[in-house]
């Protein structure tokens, strides 16, 4: 076994390397199927981080694993599952994809910020969806904390996802 | 095995507290799924030619120490990682990024950003040509400095392999005085974000090189 290299901070300057123009539009906003998915990353005083980054992987609407390439380019229509969005000034981020597929849909994710030694990983929930009761992360996950991995539904195409670093409402975050 | 990564919370680190997670991280009953055991795929054609070099990305010669740093992206069982993305960022020679809410007052230089991406090839190697950073003054306590280092980002086989980590230079005298670094609580894990100097990758007339190995946590498995 060879030792792993330890993780470090994004640190608060990441963004001129790390974010870019087409990072959020994992589709465009003018798909026919688009959904936003967009929410805050709080910190345990529930103020707003301006520094931080996440990441979203997941599969398509037909339940697939996406296996092309284009994460970093896209031609403006595929869909390529990886989105890049960086925090504003007011702790907020945004995504524009497509429903993934599947039993129960979810989204995986990542979080980056100064202050987070080591990324921080966790998924997103769509609420409603009648395979959530049987899946079995979220059913393992304690009762009173599942809330916080599925999002909240503001109308057909927009859900909300807050990530709360620490806190009450603590954000449950998985072991890798 | 030790886990070499850092605690989430280390308040000597002050932007620590309000940030770490404070219940412990949830293993997943059945283990992560096709999603955590995969990863995006990047590709030649979504990089720029000059992306790896970046004393190449503007007009003129950037200022300061012109330094090649190379390695390789292994797995935990010591097999390289090909054609995985790894991205960069950094100071100027002056200590000084280039990000707007930088305003240590230390020049600019107008002959570099300080971004990179590469590919790594079929034997897992990265190489990138850059310009050694300075330290820099943080406000996390009474005269904090930041040792010279670069930020890497990669990817690996796996979305749970995820690592964002930073690069020291060996013989750094702000080591024992930094708590970004002193995070890690094992000296031997600390050790290998140190590159080591190399006369091999050394190009006479040209360049300082550095070799730094990027090894990744292992893959996670389907129980």
């Amino acid at each position: 076994m060879s030792q792993a290299t330890p993780s470090q901070t994004v640190g608060p300057f990441f963004g001129y390397a790390l974010p870019y123009g087409d990072g959020p539009r994992v589709v465009p906003e003018w798909h026919p199927d688009a959904i936003r998915i967009h929410g805050r990353v709080l910190d345990g005083e529930g103020e707003p981080l301006p520094d931080a980054l996440l990441e979203i992987w997941q599969a398509g609407p037909d339940g697939e694993v996406p296996t092309s390439v284009g994460g970093l380019r896209r031609d403006g229509h595929d869909f390529a599952g990886f989105g890049r969005s960086a925090t504003d000034a007011a702790g907020h981020y945004w995504f524009s994809t497509l429903k993934p597929g599947g039993p129960v849909p979810h989204i995986a994710v990542i979080v980056f910020a100064r202050g987070l030694l080591k990324s921080v990983a966790t998924r997103i929930y769509f609420p409603g969806e009648p395979g959530n009761a049987e899946d079995p992360v979220l059913s393992g996950v304690p009762a009173d904390r599942r809330d916080t991995l599925v999002a909240v539904r503001e109308d057909d195409r927009s859900y909300r996802f807050d990530v709360h670093l620490r806190g009450e409402q603590e954000t449950v975050f998985f072991a890798a | 095995m030790s886990d070499p990564h850092p605690p989430y919370l280390h308040p000597p680190y002050r932007s620590t507290p309000l940030r770490a997670p404070s219940q412990p991280l949830v293993v997943p009953k059945y283990g992560p799924d096709a999603i955590e055991l995969s990863g995006p795929v990047f590709g030649e054609a979504e990089l720029g030619l000059l992306d790896n070099d970046l004393t190449k990305q503007h007009t003129g010669e950037p200022l300061g120490e012109r330094i090649v740093v190379t390695g390789r992206v292994l797995d935990s069982d010591g097999r390289p990682v090909p054609h995985t993305l790894v991205e960069i960022w950094q100071t100027n020679a002056a200590g000084r990024y280039i990000h707007l809410r930088d305003q240590h007052p230390a020049p600019l230089d107008p002959n570099f950003t300080g971004a990179g991406r590469c590919l790594t090839d079929a034997d897992g190697r990265y190489r990138f040509v850059t310009i050694k950073p300075g330290a820099y003054p943080w406000r996390n306590h009474h005269n904090a400095w930041r040792p010279a280092h670069i930020h890497f980002s990669v990817f690996g086989r796996a979305f749970g392999q995820r690592l964002v980590t930073q690069m020291y230079f060996p013989g750094d005298p702000l080591f024992a005085h930094d708590p970004i670094f002193g995070s890690i609580p094992d000296e031997k894990a600390r050790d290998r974000l140190v590159a080591r100097f190399d006369m091999d990758t050394t190009v006479p007339e040209w360049a300082l090189g550095y070799q730094w190995d990027i090894v990744l946590g292992a893959t996670p498995m389907e129980d």
